[in-house]
């Protein structure tokens, strides 16, 4: 069984289906990016392994344990539902990073409070220095250590998303999710945001799901790339696979547009 | 006689601040509670807040202070006994339902996003509302409620429709039973909300300012 397992996920929004049933795997470590046109379910597949949709039905398991469960969500208690969120790491599009802390402070809060409520049920700590040190070392990977007292308006669009790079590493989740991390920047700052992930692939061996429209760092960056095409997984292979022989119609089509 | 009587104002004043803090301290409380009920999903609870916010901004707050003071009497309730209970308590009520829509413009303009990022990040609900929103939400509200509670501070001379001793009232019984002018004593009063105004002014920005670190 693989290290990621999502089966048969449906979401639909009023009358209008979404996700239909979308099924894939991953390997831990693996980076996988989604590609595809807008409004063929990618952003709305990384919402739903997030939480922040409920899917319909489908389930998704990691390290062979269900982590979700469309039959059961809905019945599911919030403790439960953050307890399996937090598996994930989420980096938004437009990087809702928390304007009244300092960047530090927008790493650090969560990881504070987390690690308060698991001295409290006597769980032991995620780890083993203050969450503040944790954060700096954060900021210091993503190139950042002389910004940390700085608030979010004060930091450029691409020093914001590698704020918010740092804070969702912060929790480790086991997989972190990128929706479009460089779909709001300016052109000349999406560089050092895909050099950052670049880098985080080859020091933390981390597992990832990248959507973008980067075809070159798609290219580059993946082990895995998916093409989404009408709430379906259409194809799915290494790059090599789908950039150079793309099987489908559809993503022919879709690769002539870069 | 002059000092006499700037002191009768000032007691009335003290009154009219003891209205004030009062309503401030109860109300600014009760308004989140009444602002969470109005954006409640579920929708009796939604509706009977929205009833409730209706109806106390759609009718004048003598009145209300009135319906408090002789309504719980007239259907066999044991009669008000204080009056100043009776203005605390319209007060409360009233202002709790101006803030509340205050308070719910200031939340509802927190983008989703916010919720969402704090959401994913494993925090609880209440975190996400009190390390999140909430500080952002003050920082929304400061001016609107600085209109409100500047209002609040001239509103407080309703007393006297139930004899309630503040400064306008402490200013007409000089005037009557001493055979005054009542108007100069009025402008003295009037002086006394100018000055207390101007020095909740100061305290205002002073918050804005301290507030205007970041940029949301």
């Amino acid at each position: 069984m693989a290290f990621l397992e999502v089966n048969n996920l449906y979401k639909s929004f009023g009358k209008t289906s979404v996700l239909k049933g979308v099924s894939f795997s991953l390997e831990n470590g693996e980076v996988l990016s989604i590609i595809g046109p807008s409004g063929n379910g990618k952003t709305t597949l990384l919402r739903c392994l997030n939480y922040l949709e409920y899917l319909d039905s489908g389930i998704v398991t990691l390290n062979g344990q269900v982590i979700q469960n469309g039959e059961t969500i809905k019945t599911m208690k919030d403790d439960e539902i953050r307890n399996n969120r937090i598996n994930f790491g989420l980096v938004f599009q437009s990087f809702n990073l928390f304007p009244q802390y300092t960047a530090l402070e927008n790493v650090s809060l969560a990881l504070s409070l987390m690690e308060k409520e698991r001295a409290k049920k006597g769980l032991t700590p995620l780890y083993d220095k203050p969450a503040e040190e944790v954060a700096r070392e954060l900021l210091e990977k993503v190139g950042l250590k002389e910004k940390m007292q700085n608030y979010p308006c004060e930091l450029s669009g691409g020093q914001c998303q590698r704020v918010a790079i740092a804070r969702a590493m912060a929790l480790k989740p086991k997989i972190l999710c990128f929706d479009e991390p460089t779909s709001a920047l300016d052109p000349e700052l999406t560089g050092e945001v895909l050099k950052v992930i670049k880098e985080l692939k080859e020091t933390t061996k981390m597992t990832m799901i990248i959507v973008t429209h980067e075809m070159e760092f798609a290219k580059n960056i993946s082990d895995k790339v998916m093409f989404m095409w009408d709430g379906v997984v259409e194809e799915f292979g290494t790059p090599t696979e789908l950039f150079n022989n793309p099987k489908s119609e559809n993503v022919k089509t879709f690769l002539q547009g870069y | 006689m002059f000092s006499y009587a700037l002191s009768k104002l000032a007691l009335g004043f003290l009154t009219s601040l003891e209205i004030f803090a009062f309503t401030l301290v109860f109300a600014i409380p009760l308004g989140l509670l009444v602002a969470f009920g109005s954006m409640s999903k579920f929708a009796p609870v939604k509706y009977l807040f929205r009833g409730i916010i209706w109806v106390i901004r759609g009718t004048p707050l003598m009145l209300q202070i009135l319906v408090v003071c002789y309504g719980p009497g007239l259907i066999g309730l044991p009669a008000m006994r204080s009056p100043m209970l009776a203005v605390v308590i319209a007060f409360v009520i009233n202002y709790a339902c101006y803030f509340s829509e205050i308070y719910r413009g200031g939340i509802e303009s927190v983008s989703k996003g916010q919720y969402e990022a704090g959401q994913v990040l494993g925090m609880t609900k209440n975190q996400v509302f009190f390390k999140i929103v909430l500080l952002q939400v003050i920082r929304r509200i400061i001016a609107p409620m600085s209109n409100e509670i500047i209002t609040l501070v001239k509103d407080t001379s309703l007393a006297n429709t139930i004899s309630v001793v503040e400064i306008v009232k402490a200013a007409r019984d000089m005037a009557s039973s001493f055979g005054l002018e009542l108007l100069p004593l009025l402008l003295g009063a009037g002086a006394f909300y100018l000055l207390f105004v101007g020095l909740l002014t100061i305290i205002f920005n002073k918050l804005e300012k301290k507030l205007s670190y970041y940029k949301v």
